[in-house]
């Protein structure tokens, strides 16, 4: 339990943009974290996704750890900035941006930049969705 | 109506809210988008203002009567 947790804690502060997503950017199995997509990739953010369908462990000890009891979740240099709601609001009144250059500095953007972590060895091959 | 089951709880969590709504988005009771304008959200940050309407939540999140929550809040000014 605690090594997932840190798995999870060590990507929020390492990456620049986490999403912890159902699906992957490439097939969003949920239009909430869609939503989130849109807004991150249409202020061209470098977005660093991670599946929370393979196992319901990651849901669990993610929430544990952010105080956020929904998918999506998105943080920026470590910071929780919300679901998909407070993400297509930040980015509708133009706060996104700031945020984005607040917390990563110059030159954060990079349009297209997308990978995904997964947290699970191997994933399980029965994805419920 | 688990739309009204919401309201009523927001209603007791935000007694001091100016508005409050909760609305069944697709009519299947379980996608709802629920708005409270309040002054206890200034000076909140949004993720904090949100938390506070999940904690008022808490129960319907828990028992799978919300499968999709979409929430707007608003402080006083």
């Amino acid at each position: 339990m605690s090594e997932l947790r840190d798995r999870i804690k060590d990507v929020i502060e390492t990456e620049p943009v986490a999403v912890f997503m159902k699906g992957t950017p490439q097939f969003a199995a949920c239009g909430n974290s869609a939503r989130a997509l849109e807004a991150l990739r249409a202020v061209g953010a470098p977005i660093t996704a991670v599946d929370i369908l393979p196992d319901p462990q990651i849901r669990q000890e993610l929430s544990a750890v952010s105080g956020w009891p929904t998918i999506p979740q998105v943080f920026v240099g470590g910071e929780l900035i919300g679901g998909a709601d407070i993400t297509e609001e930040l980015h509708a009144s133009g706060e996104l941006e700031r945020k984005l250059g607040e917390k990563l500095g110059d030159g954060w953007q990079a349009p297209g930049q997308e990978r995904v972590i997964e947290l699970v060895e191997g994933g399980s091959p029965f994805r419920v969705v | 109506m688990a739309a009204e089951r919401l309201e009523s709880l927001l209603r007791d969590a935000f007694p001091e809210a100016s508005d409050i709504a909760a609305l069944d988005r697709t009519g299947t009771g379980d996608h709802f988008q629920v708005v409270v304008a309040s002054s206890r959200f200034d000076g909140l940050s949004l993720v904090d203002q949100h938390k506070l309407v999940y904690d008022a939540l808490a129960a319907p999140l828990a028992d799978g009567t919300i499968h999709e929550l979409r929430i707007r809040t608003r402080g006083s000014e």
